[in-house]
């Protein structure tokens, strides 16, 4: 299960739809609790620098990859996923996110963004020990709500 | 040297991070993190020996690839290699919306 807090939720929905038609992308930090999944308790926004095809693809450069872990590193935190979204696409993983996918035991979180509006948002654990068997495995997502409400 | 480890590959670090090997070399850094955590070998090289290709490793803020000396390249003690494998993906080769 992927556990993030509803504002950390809805700005990847958001970002999702500030960069449409284009993909957008970001990272999640937090820690892999055992027995209960990855617990997101930050996300960071990325540039995509598939500026070629950014509507359908999307990669975040490697250098801020480099700096974005160094902040989790800071923090105490860990990279446990990642998010982008398919504009005027389901939310479904691709053949191309599978196969481009190679962080074994995070959460990869994908939002359909119709017409520039998101919609469904869904998340797919990578599995498996090795490039050789991974899968991607549905992933329920757990949304706290409660700390939004209290500040209401 | 320290040689941060991304989060897939803790697995076979023990859980550590960060772990720190003897190398004058990138090359020889990686023989003896290897030689520590024999696990790893598979997850970062080809059978030939090889860096896979979506296996990223920085020296420091520098890409290892664009290094003129690449594995050869010297390294200090207080210099830092990450591992980082890479993110990318996108919609094409998904079905599009009915």
């Amino acid at each position: 299960m992927l556990q993030i807090s509803y504002t950390d939720y809805e700005a990847m929905r958001t970002h999702g739809e500030e960069t449409y038609p284009h993909e957008c992308c970001g990272v999640l930090l937090g820690k892999n609790e055992a027995g209960v999944g990855n617990r997101v308790q930050q996300i960071v926004r990325a540039g995509n620098t598939r500026t070629d095809s950014a509507h359908n693809r999307y990669n975040i450069a490697p250098q801020e990859l480099v700096k974005i872990q160094r902040q989790a590193r800071g923090l105490g935190l860990d990279i446990v996923g990642f998010y982008h979204s398919h504009p005027d696409h389901p939310a479904q993983w691709s053949t191309t996110d599978f196969s481009e996918a190679h962080w074994l035991g995070c959460s990869y979180v994908i939002t359909s963004v119709e017409k520039g509006k998101a919609a469904t948002t869904n998340s797919f654990l990578l599995t498996g020990t090795a490039e050789e068997n991974k899968k991607f495995q549905d992933e329920a997502i757990e949304i706290a709500i409660a700390e939004a409400q209290a500040n209401q | 040297m320290n040689i941060h480890i991304p989060t897939p590959l803790r697995t076979y670090t023990g859980g550590q991070e960060t772990v720190s090997v003897p190398g004058a070399t990138v090359n020889a850094v990686f023989e003896q993190l290897t030689a520590k955590f024999p696990e790893l070998k598979q997850h970062l090289f080809t059978a030939e020996g090889k860096l896979r290709s979506f296996v990223n490793v920085y020296l420091n803020d520098e890409d290892l690839r664009y290094l003129p000396e690449k594995e050869a390249t010297t390294v200090k003690e207080n210099d830092e290699l990450t591992i980082i494998p890479s993110i990318a993906g996108g919609s094409v080769c998904c079905c599009p919306l009915k």
